[in-house]
């Protein structure tokens, strides 16, 4: 229904924009992969109102994570297909997900990101330690203190007690603040949606997670065993036992145990973070406090301490103006006014 | 009835003039410039409304934001501050001499808002949900959340503000009379409520230390967009209040124009006491976030032209103009701050923005950008003298008593 009055919209304008601004539409187009062109994604309305759901009953859960191991990921993305095919997302055969890692002109050989209705990608780097390559796989983080959350005005943004970071297309009006705010650059925007445009992202399957005994489409394809999925507290727990039982097989850091607060995706890494496209200097301050002083500053002055300021400085200044009668002008003002 | 309609319509609207040539009036060449540049952002709109942000702009996951945020609001917003500045200066702090430039201050900030926000309609994905943010699902949690606000709030307080203007214009005694005692206090919210919206514009970019450069990051940007929008404000009182005494002579008679030099050479010190306190804030900040070894980068020379080009510079011509009652150094003075101001802003929002990103995966923004944003500012010029031409903004309404 929604697509076919789109689609009239489109067939309707597109000869009066043709005729205003002329070749750029195919232009354009052309630039851009599958996935940037995608619309219509439906995974993240359909895991808000499960949570919604759930809310509403008080279900009690775990708080849960993937504790990702990069030393043993082979690059054959089935993780990506897997993720599609779960969101119904737009998807390609299995077969030339497989494909690339062979291939001489594959995907790998630029660094990706994610985009609408594309949730995860997994990046090729060279591994500096015996020259082979190293697979990484993104995705949302699922930060245990949000900076999307913190930057929605419609409060479009939540936290689910399991872990999830789960977005409500319902309420959000498409300022795209939270892709500026995301330290990880996860969220992603329907760009060729006219009317009902929404950001895409991960949302740890919620829809599958919240099932007993199932676990996110990526985990549950992966054939290396790259991905865990479990209680955070105890992946973080697991993740340490392995660095300290394979001494010289992993750098001693688990990527999200403190990153900006702490994240729900744990990362294991063989070679040092910042070679393999992530970002080191993020600190271990949660992205709202950044701007959490701020606010409260603005509002408490703005409630508490700027009434009786301004109006007393009103008070003081018609007292004066009538004391001094009405030709003179503002050099009997006080300060400010004073200068002049 | 009929006629009596009429004739009000051609009076107030048509300027006394009949119908037909009012509208060969209009065919000068100026006018069929700006006719032209609102013809073509229109048709932007148009396009951007039917086929998406994606092919209306060269946007992407990577610069969410682009043109239309960096200079429609950053920069329009910053602009839009002389209701701020001036309306605190003259209500205020009693600063009468001044009273001949707040009307058209403040309606500089009402068309400046209200232009804005309608440029961010089509910025915005979902433009038709905008009133969920004033009644519907609150992020308290958002700077963003904030500034929405006061930007309905600040639109109504510069309405009010701007009320005995229409309503003399309108020859309605009584509610002008209600709207003149209304102004001072609206006033006095709009200072709280522009100082918050001005600073917390700042505060946006609080939340992304990795992808604004250092030198441009700070924890007082908020500080520094509120200094500079004083800045700003002030130096567009200045470049507007030069260009309506060409555009506007004739309304303009009976003003002093020695007193006027005078007060802009007034303003210009305003101006730079503003820059020198922004300069000095700046080097602590630099010498705060240790962020020296950057000044000796190609980052680092576009942010000492930005820092000696536009801020110290001017502040020093604003001096020297004082010292040698030169207003028209002043006004050159003036012209270098707002320039300075819109720099920044576009430094901030775009130029600087994602700096680690390699060069060709930067965002230029596409030639409709532009005329989207191009049109809009021609609407609210022609819009501006469309009601100078009418209501007394440049003149104090011979028929009632000054309100100052």
């Amino acid at each position: 229904m929604n697509i076919s009055r789109r689609d009239f919209f489109k067939r309707t304008a597109a000869i009066a924009g043709a005729t205003i601004i002329g070749g750029g539409v195919s232009s354009l187009a052309g630039a851009k992969t599958p996935s940037e062109l995608s619309t219509g994604n439906t995974a993240n309305a359909k895991n808000w109102k499960i949570w919604v759901k759930r809310h509403e009953a008080g279900v009690r859960d775990e708080k849960y994570g993937v504790l990702v191991d990069l030393s043993l990921c082979i690059g054959c993305r089935r993780c990506e297909w897997a993720c599609n095919e779960w969101n119904k997302n737009p998807n390609q055969p299995l077969k030339e997900f497989e494909a690339s890692v062979n291939e001489e002109n594959s995907v790998f050989n630029t660094i990706r990101r994610m985009h609408a209705g594309n949730f995860t990608v997994v990046n090729r780097f060279k591994n500096p330690k015996n020259g082979g390559y190293i697979y990484v796989k993104r995705q949302c983080m699922h930060c245990e203190d949000p900076g999307c959350l913190s930057s929605c005005f419609v409060d479009a943004y939540r936290k689910s007690q399991e872990g999830s970071v789960l977005y409500n297309p319902h309420v959000c009006i498409g300022c795209r603040y939270c892709m500026l705010a995301c330290p990880f650059d996860v969220p992603a925007y329907e760009y060729h949606d006219a009317l009902n445009p929404q950001i895409t992202k991960c949302t740890m399957c919620y829809d599958r997670i919240t099932e007993p005994g199932f676990v996110p489409a990526c985990v549950e394809i992966c054939p290396a065993g790259v991905m865990r999925f479990g209680k955070r507290e105890e992946l973080i727990y697991l993740a340490h036992e392995k660095i300290k039982n394979n001494p010289g097989k992993y750098v001693d850091h688990i990527y999200g145990e403190h990153e900006v607060g702490g994240t729900s995706w744990l990362y294991l890494s063989p070679v040092p973070f910042e070679l393999i496209g992530f970002k080191t200097d993020l600190g271990k301050t949660p992205i709202p406090y950044l701007s959490k002083g701020y606010l409260t500053m603005v509002k408490m002055f703005e409630i508490v301490g700027a009434w009786p300021l301004v109006f007393g400085a009103y008070y003081a200044i018609s007292k004066a103006r009538k004391k001094a009668g009405h030709e003179t002008s503002g050099e009997k003002g006080e300060g400010h006014g004073g200068k002049h | 009835m009929a006629e009596n309609t009429n004739s009000w319509f051609r009076e107030k609207i048509l300027l006394g003039k009949t119908p037909r040539d009012y509208i060969i009036s209009l065919f000068t060449f100026p006018n069929l410039i700006f006719g032209a540049l609102i013809g073509i952002g229109v048709a932007v709109m148009i396009y951007r409304l039917f086929f998406g942000l994606g092919p209306a702009t060269n946007l992407s996951d990577n610069y969410g934001w682009g043109f239309w945020i960096g200079f429609d609001i950053l920069v329009g917003i910053a602009l839009a501050a002389p209701g701020l500045t001036l309306g605190t200066a003259v209500h205020l702090f009693g600063m009468k001499e001044y009273h001949h430039f707040v009307r058209p201050a403040i309606l500089s900030s009402l068309l400046g808002y209200i232009f804005a926000v309608f440029a961010l309609m089509f910025d915005l994905g979902r433009y038709y949900r905008i009133p969920y943010l004033l009644g519907w699902s609150w992020g308290f949690s958002s700077v963003l959340f904030l500034i929405g606000w006061h930007f309905f709030l600040y639109i109504n307080i510069c309405l009010i503000e701007w009320g005995p203007a229409l309503f003399e214009w309108l020859g309605l005694r009584k509610i002008r009379e209600f709207f003149t005692k209304l102004a001072i206090w609206a006033t006095i919210f709009g200072v709280i409520i522009a100082g918050g919206h001005q600073s917390a514009l700042g505060g946006l970019y609080l939340l992304m230390p990795g992808k604004l450069h250092p030198l441009w990051y700070s924890m007082l940007l908020p500080v520094f967009f509120l200094l500079s929008a004083i800045f700003a404000g002030i130096g567009m009182v200045i470049i507007e209040s030069a260009i309506s005494h060409r555009v506007f002579k004739k309304q303009l008679e009976h003003l002093d124009h020695h007193k006027f030099e005078r007060q802009v050479i007034g303003l210009g010190k305003a101006a730079a006491s503003a820059l020198f306190v922004y300069f000095i804030l700046k080097l602590f900040d630099i010498g705060h976030g240790h962020t020296f070894h950057y000044l000796l980068t190609p980052y680092g020379y576009w942010y000492m032209v930005e820092i000696l080009g536009f801020v110290l510079f001017p502040a020093c011509l604003f001096v020297s103009a004082a010292r040698n009652n030169n207003a028209s150094l002043t006004r050159f003075a003036g012209l270098i701050t707002v320039l300075g101001v819109v720099l920044n802003r576009l430094n901030v929002s775009i130029i600087c923005y994602n700096w680690s990103l390699p060069a060709s995966m930067k965002y230029v923004p596409k030639w409709s950008e532009f005329a989207l944003s191009i049109g809009v500012v021609a609407m609210l010029i022609i819009a501006y003298r469309f009601i100078v031409n009418r209501m007394a903004i440049m003149y104090d309404h011979p028929d009632y008593e000054t309100s100052h």
